[in-house]
Formats: C-alpha cells, structure tokens, sequence
C-alpha cells in the first residue's frame, strides 16, 4: 500500500539513507541539553515552557485528525486524560523501584519513558476503539462521538478511587524536565511533517479533499483515516503523560471538554492542516493569558482583572476565532506552513527537508 | 412491476467477457434501491446505463465499484468474484470509478490530481508515460496541469476525472453522469474522447440521463427503471425503439 503517488527525486546526501531518520533526533539533543541546562534555575519559566510544549503537542497532533484528514475530533481532551492517568498511576506505582545499576536520577527517566510510552500506546488502544466504528462513516459521526468519549473518560475517571476521584492524583513523580517535554514535542513535529511528505499524508489529503473521489482511486478510506486517528490519539496520550509528571496534581478538571475546544480553536486558528500553523497558534494561545496577565498588572489593574485572566480566556478566545473567521478564514497559514507563507527569506529548500 | 420482463432487442455483438453482474440488489435502510440488476459487459465494450432519476443507475455503478455493499446477488468481474470486495481492492484489479459530480481534489493542481489516479501504481515509467498519453488525449490538461482542480471549468473537471480515472491503468472504466451540467459542445468532446479511449481496448460502463448520446455511443444498453432492468438491446436498437424514445428522448 505504500507506494509513493508521486516520484520523489534522490536526494544527495552524505549520511546514509539508513541513519538519514535519526539525524534530525540526533542533532536535537544537544540543543536540548543546552535549554535544560539554560531553564534550569528557572521554575516558572520551565513549567510555562513545559506548558506551551504540551499544548504543541496536543494541537500538532490534533492537526492530524482534523487538518491533514479533514475529520472533525472534538474530544481530544479525553486522549490526553488516558495517557495522562494511566503514566500517572504507573509512576505511582513505580516511585519506590530503581534499577539498581544505574543513577537514581538516570533510573527514574528511565521509568519515566516507559510511563509515557504506556500511556501513549494507551490512549492510542482508546483511539483505535474509538476510531474504527465512527471512522468507517462519513460525515459528523466522529466529532460526536469524539465528543462522548472524552465526557465518559471524565466521569469514569471522576468515580474511580485508582485515579483519586474529582481530588485527582498527587505525589506522581515529577521527573519531567523542560527538555524532556520538548523531545517529544520534536518527535511529534516530526512524525507529523513526515506524514505530509509520505504516500499516507497524500492519502489522507485525498481523503480531506473528497472522500468519495479518493475511495475510487483506490485509498483505504477508512484504514487511513483510524491510521491516522491512533497516531494522533498516541500523541495527545504522550503529551497527557508528559503533563501529569510536572504538575502537582492531576485531576479531571483539567481534561474537560474546555479543553478539548481550546486544542480545537488552535488548530483551527493556525490553519487545518498546517502544523507549523498549529504550533504558532498553540504557543501564543498558551502564552496569552500570561501575556493578558502582565499587561494588565503593568496598567494597575492588579488584584481584579489580572485575577480573573483565567475566566477570561475563554471569550477572548471566542473573539479570537470571530476575528479570524471574517479576516482569514482558511486560518493563519491554511494548509501551508510557515516557510510558504511567510516572505522568502527561509530558502524553499527546507519544505522538502523536514 | 415486481417480476418484469427484460425486453431484449435485437442481437448483441460477440464480447468476451469482463463484468457480470448477477441479480444484485441494494437497500438504503428500508428502502430498496436496486430489485435485483443484471447485466454484463464485454472486452472492450462500452455498455450504456439509461434510465430517470431515482431509477437506480448510481447505486448500480457504486455497487460495482465496490463503494456499496450489495444485500444480494452477485458480481463477478474478470473471473473472480467481486461482491464482497471495497473499492481499494477493485481498483488494482482493473477497475476504475469517475464517480458522479466529477470529484476531483479541488485544491490539488491538475497534474497531482492525475498522479492519485495512479495511487496505486509503483512504474514510475509508466505512469509518466501514461501521464503523457492522458495530456494528448485532453490537450486542455496539458495547459493547466499547475493550476487548480478546483478552478477549472466543469467541463474539464469531468475531463480531469476521466482522465484521472484512466491512470489507474484500469480494464473497465466506470463513467457516472459525465454529461452532468454541461453545454452540449462540451459533452459531444467528451463523448468523442470515450470513443478513442474504448479504442485501446478500456471497457466503459456509462451511466446517463442523457439516453440520446449514450445510446449512440454503446455497442450495448440497459433501461432501468425503479431498480430493475426493464429493456436491454444494441444502442442503435434501443433508441429506435419507440418505447425508449417516448420515455428518453421526448418523443
């Protein structure tokens, strides 16, 4: 099935082809390495980043269902609480072991990776379930159910003593860094670019574009489309996981359908399709109440509005995306990214490289 | 008219065959859209599906083309059985489908929407080959191969579907409605271009309303009529027949 539709040109390289996947992992550690050691006496600011890193994550991964597939998924939130319960009760559980011929700390990430890979495959497994009966339909079927599950993750979650009822789970280990979250958002962006540039990301631009025309030049509608769904149900697991071992507490106030629509609206505001698109939208939608915050504490404002940035996102955001739906509404890029769209100074070249 | 009669004129030309369709039938919920459709088409013939609206012809096609599960009967299509099989399945197996209202990618360019038609194909040779061979057939996609799908004109959209159909090298090639909302010039060039592309030896199976063009087009014809077949018959014979002409042809 996965043959390329259209011939990619050969591309010279020096590295070979076989190890030409892991140079962009490769390069980015260092870099990583570097931030870490730069957030390191910084806790506001790495747990802001860490923050912004989920909410990319979450937003990129949306991107896949919603913008490069064209279905509507509105339930994200939902994944996210999966991946973010079941890693946080694994840690739990895995607090007290250490491999005993490794470092502590070295031994705890070690643990950490796997908690965040459970809760990945996890959510994945939820959006397999989810996926196949409401994907085989065309039409809105999927954003209703999408809509269901993540209120039944919450309500089960609400009512189960393991993930501590509407108290939530504490004391999960925080073993996560600000490089960490980054990695994976790397990871992420990653998958997400070379599913454009694939054979499958033509599939289910098909797919996006008529779905009908795509079935009869031959695509698997509906394996593409729960193909896609459980890559970005893994993601948003990850990045769930990723936000239960840096937050003090986890609870399922933090997985409602508000969330949901936040992923949504950044989604939508970067543009369907755009990852680039999304990851602009998702950091400056994470950074904004910050931003309102301090703009209103230096307008002395302080004690009543600045308080209340929390309450008012919400309508900002409505604003937000009425000013976007009459101003442009295909979204910041549309279904371009970032290099496409903004003046030619960033060589076209690295479209084909990403 | 629950156990029609087919009423068979004349003698059909000698095909070998390709497509059987045996007795399918196909329910929407309650609602039964196709009482059993038989007919068949040969090698390299092109066999018209006429009949009104609601008369069954594209739940027909899509039935063949693997895009809906029929609740009865059978298909057999180059030997094997087809029935149960989806439409990803049919295409490499040399099936192709120009479904109805055109459906092309709109905001793919003319060349990319070709290159999905050969979505399942691994010779690049070929397909470029093949890519070349379409752009001669339909000169006008040769010119706006980087544009739009989407900006086109209908009439280049059907002929960007049929040549996009075409690339997936296909033994039958499934044609609905391509005379849809076009002027009559526009349809005659398309008809014309079916034509050369039945030379090379691709079945057609043509679903119209227009009974005039597609009769005069097809070695063969099929009148459905509320999800049964009701006439069948040469095309030159059924559109002399008077039946055809009263119901089709405003006589």
């Amino acid at each position: 099935m996965e043959t390329p539709a259209i011939p990619v040109p050969e591309a010279r390289s020096v590295v070979p082809a076989s190890l030409r996947g892991l140079l962009p992992v490769l390069l980015a550690l260092p870099v990583l390495a570097l931030f870490q050691w730069l957030m390191s006496d910084a806790p506001f600011a790495s747990y802001l980043l860490s923050v912004v890193g989920v909410n990319i994550i979450l937003a990129v991964s949306l991107n896949i269902v919603n913008g490069m597939t064209g279905q509507f998924s509105i339930g994200h939130a939902g994944f996210m609480a999966v991946g973010a319960y079941i890693s946080g009760v694994l840690s739990l559980n895995l607090k007290d072991i250490a491999l005993s011929f490794l470092p502590v700390a070295v031994s705890d990430q070690v643990f950490f990776v796997l908690s965040l890979l459970v809760g990945g495959l996890a959510a994945a497994l939820c959006g397999f379930l989810v996926g196949l009966p409401s994907l085989r339909l065309r039409g809105d079927y999927l954003a209703i159910v999408t809509l269901g599950f993540g209120e039944i993750i919450r309500v089960v979650v609400q009512n189960t003593d393991a993930f501590g009822r509407a108290l939530g789970l504490s004391g999960i280990p925080q073993t996560s860094s600000p490089a960490m979250v980054y990695f994976f958002v790397f990871l992420t962006v990653l998958v997400a670019r070379r599913i454009t540039g694939s054979s499958h990301g033509r599939s289910l631009w098909a797919i996006r574009e008529d779905e009908v025309a795509a079935e009869a030049m031959g695509v698997d509608t509906t394996g593409y489309k729960v193909r896609a769904f459980v890559i970005s149900s893994f993601f948003a697991g990850i990045a769930g996981a990723l936000f239960a071992h840096f937050v003090p507490i986890i609870n399922p106030g933090s997985f409602t359908f508000v969330k949901s629509m936040e992923i949504v609206v950044m989604v939508v505001l970067g543009g369907l399709g755009s990852t680039t698109g999304a990851i602009v939208a998702a950091t400056f939608l994470t950074l904004l109440p910050e931003g309102l915050r301090s703009l209103f504490t230096v307008l002395g404002a302080e004690g009543s509005l600045a308080q209340k940035v929390d309450q008012i996102r919400m309508p900002v955001y409505g604003l937000l995306l009425v000013v976007l739906m009459l101003a442009r509404p295909q979204g910041l890029f549309g279904t371009k990214e970032i290099w496409d769209v903004l003046p030619r100074w960033i060589p076209r070249k690295r479209r084909g490289l990403a | 008219m629950s156990d029609a009669q087919v009423k068979t004129l004349g003698e059909r030309q000698a095909f070998p065959p390709l497509l059987s369709v045996d007795g399918i039938k196909v329910h929407y919920g309650a609602i039964q859209a196709l009482k059993g459709v038989s007919l068949t088409v040969g090698k390299g013939e092109v066999v018209a599906l006429i009949g009104a609206n609601g008369a069954g012809k594209t739940s027909t096609l899509r039935a063949v083309s693997g895009m809906l599960k029929p609740s009865g009967g059978r298909i057999q299509f180059n030997g094997h059985d087809t029935t149960t099989l989806k439409a990803h399945q049919l295409v490499p197996r040399g099936m192709a489908h120009a479904p109805e209202g055109r459906g092309v990618f709109p905001n793919m360019t003319v060349q990319e929407n070709l290159e999905l038609g050969a979505y399942l194909r691994t010779d690049t040779s070929g397909i470029q080959a093949d890519l070349e061979k379409s752009f001669t057939l339909f000169p006008v996609l040769k010119e706006r191969r980087k544009q739009m799908a989407g900006t086109l004109s209908g009439g280049e959209q059907q002929m960007l579907a049929i040549a996009r159909a075409l690339l997936s090298k296909p033994q039958l090639l499934l044609l609905d409605e391509p005379s849809l909302g076009l002027a009559p010039q526009v349809t005659e060039a398309i008809f014309r271009t079916l034509r050369e592309v039945n030379a090379t030896g691709v079945s057609v199976l043509l679903v119209e309303q227009n009974a005039h063009l597609a009769l005069n087009a097809a070695h063969y014809g099929y009148v459905l009529e509320t999800g049964e077949v009701v006439m069948a018959g040469p095309g030159k014979a059924l559109l002399e027949s008077a039946e055809v002409r009263r119901a089709y042809l405003g006589e």
